[in-house]
C-alpha cells in the first residue's frame, strides 16, 4: 500500500479520528480557510479502530481555533495539542454552551431570517439530550 | 440598563405576585394612577395587525395619563423600506419612554431589547411568545379564584399551535398542587416539550379527547380557537374547527364555581348562550389585560405611586 507522509508538527493541533470523508465539514465549521497558518488534511487514512479516518493538522493557530465547536460536531474526535513536537495534552471536548455563527437557524419565522447582520446564536438548552436552541426563536436545531 | 418583558418566565413568582398586587390596586383605585405616567410616551410598534392587544396597551397608557404613538402594520412603518428592527428601536428610543412590539418574526422583540435604551415589551412574536396574555390569564385566575396554586385546569382545543396555552402551562407549572387536563383531538395535542416539562416536575396531567367527561373535575376551563392560519389544508381545518363547542348543556356538567376563560377572539368554540353564564369570564379577562398592562408599564418605567 502506498503511504503519504506529512511531516510532524512542532506546535499546533492534530484532530484525529475524524470519520472518513468528514474533514472538509470540520474545515468549514472551524473556518480554517480564514487562518493564515498551515493546515493539512489527510483523508481516508488507515485506522485500526475505524478502518478509515480523516485527520486535520493545524500548525500554530491554537488560540485562533474554537475547539469547542468540534465538541458540538462530534465529541469522539480526538484533539491533540502539540508543543515542541510532543503531544502535551489530549483535550477533552465538551458540548459548548453557546455557538455563534456556527450553525444557522432554519426556522423561516425566525428574526434571523430577515434582520441584517444578526449573528446566529444557539444555546445548549438540554445537557442530557445535547439539544441546541436558537437564542431568538428557541427552535431546536436539527442536523437533518 | 432598562428592564424588558420578553418571555412570561422573565419574572419570578415573587415579582409576578407584586405585579398582580399592583394591578389589583389599580383596579380598586383607578384615580390614584390617573396621572402616574404624565408626560410619558408609549410607542406601540405593531408590525402585524392586532386589535385587542394594541388597544389594550393604548388604553392602559391613557388610563395612566400618558401618551401613545406608533404604527399598526409593517406597511405603515419604515420596515416597508427595509429598515431593520435594530435601527427602528434606536429611533423609537429617541421619541418614546417605553415600547410594546408585535412582530411576525420570532425573536424580534429580543433583538430590539438588545439595542434599546428603553424598556421593550413583547406584545407577541409570531408563534413564539405572548407574555402579556399569560400575565392577563394569571391575573384573571388569581383575582377570581383568590390564588394560583391548587387548581385543576382544563385546556381545550388547539393545544398544538396555541402559544397562549404553552406559555400558561409553563407559568402555572411553577405553582404547587396544579393538575392539568389537556383536552384536544389527537392531531392537536400539546407538543412533547410541554408534557416533558410536566413529567420532569412531577405535575399530574392527563390528555383526553372528551370535554364532557373532563368538565365535572375542572376549577378552570381555558378554551382556545382552532386557528385557520395554522393549517396547510383547508379540509383539516374544517374537520377540526367545530370539534369542541362549549354550550349550556356542557356548562351544566361543570362545578358552580368553575370559570371559563378564552384569550379571544372566539369563533364558534363557545356558543353565545354561554356569555350570560356568570362563570363566563372571557370579557372580564380582557379588562384584567388592561390592568396588568398598566401595572407592567409602571413597573418597567419604575414609576412609584
Amino acid at each position: 500500500m502506498l503511504s503519504l507522509n506529512i511531516s510532524g508538527l512542532e506546535n499546533g493541533v492534530v484532530l484525529d479520528h475524524i470519520p472518513a470523508g468528514k474533514s472538509m465539514e470540520i474545515y468549514k465549521y472551524l473556518d480554517l480557510g480564514s487562518l493564515d497558518c498551515q493546515v493539512a488534511i489527510i483523508k481516508n487514512a488507515s485506522s485500526k479502530k475505524m478502518g478509515k479516518k480523516d485527520i486535520i493538522k493545524i500548525s500554530g493557530g491554537l488560540d485562533q481555533v474554537d475547539l469547542d465547536i468540534i465538541g458540538f460536531i462530534n465529541h469522539h474526535i480526538t484533539c491533540n495539542i502539540i508543543k515542541d513536537g510532543h503531544v502535551v495534552e489530549k483535550r477533552q471536548l465538551h458540548h459548548p454552551k453557546k455557538l455563534t455563527n456556527v450553525i444557522r437557524c432554519k426556522n423561516p419565522r425566525c428574526i434571523t431570517s430577515i434582520e441584517q447582520e444578526l449573528p446566529h446564536v444557539f444555546f445548549l438548552a438540554d445537557t442530557k439530550t445535547k439539544t441546541y436552541r436558537c437564542k431568538y426563536c428557541e427552535e431546536k436545531y436539527s442536523f437533518k | 440598563m432598562p428592564r424588558h418583558l420578553l418571555n412570561p418566565m422573565d419574572f419570578s413568582v415573587e415579582e409576578l405576585d407584586k405585579l398582580m398586587d399592583l394591578a389589583g390596586d389599580i383596579e380598586r383605585n383607578p384615580d390614584k394612577y390617573a396621572h402616574a405616567c404624565d408626560r410619558k410616551i408609549l410607542a406601540t410598534c405593531f408590525y402585524e395587525p392586532s386589535t385587542r392587544t394594541r388597544l389594550s396597551f393604548e388604553s392602559a397608557m391613557y388610563h395612566l395619563g400618558g401618551h401613545v404613538l406608533g404604527f399598526s402594520s409593517a406597511n405603515s412603518s419604515s420596515a416597508a423600506k427595509g429598515e431593520s428592527v435594530s435601527d427602528t428601536i434606536r429611533m423609537i428610543g429617541c421619541y418614546a419612554d417605553i415600547c410594546a412590539m408585535r412582530h411576525p418574526k420570532e425573536g424580534a422583540p429580543l433583538v430590539a431589547s438588545e439595542k434599546a435604551e428603553i424598556p421593550v415589551i413583547n406584545a407577541g412574536d409570531g408563534g413564539h411568545q405572548h407574555p402579556t396574555q399569560t400575565l392577563t390569564d394569571l391575573l384573571t385566575i388569581r383575582s377570581t379564584k383568590g390564588h394560583l396554586d391548587h387548581q385543576t385546569i382544563g385546556l381545550c382545543g388547539d393545544l398544538k399551535f396555541g402559544r397562549t396555552v404553552h406559555s400558561l402551562i409553563e407559568a402555572l407549572s411553577r405553582y404547587e398542587g396544579m393538575h392539568f387536563v389537556l383536552i384536544s383531538p389527537p392531531e392537536l395535542r400539546v407538543p412533547e416539550y410541554i408534557t416533558d416539562l410536566l413529567k420532569e416536575k412531577n405535575i399530574p396531567f392527563e390528555e383526553v379527547i372528551s370535554l364532557d367527561e373532563a368538565m365535572p373535575q375542572l376549577d378552570i376551563l381555558y378554551m382556545t380557537r382552532v386557528q385557520r392560519e395554522r393549517f396547510f389544508n383547508e379540509e383539516d381545518y374544517i374537520r377540526m374547527k367545530d370539534f369542541y363547542i362549549l354550550n349550556n348543556d356542557k356548562m351544566a356538567l361543570a362545578k358552580e364555581d368553575m370559570i371559563v376563560m378564552h384569550p379571544l377572539p372566539r369563533v364558534n368554540e363557545i356558543a353565545l348562550e354561554v356569555d350570560s353564564d356568570p362563570r363566563a369570564l372571557y370579557f372580564k379577562q380582557a379588562q384584567y389585560g388592561m390592568y396588568i398592562r398598566m401595572a407592567l408599564i409602571l413597573t418597567l418605567l419604575e414609576v412609584e405611586v
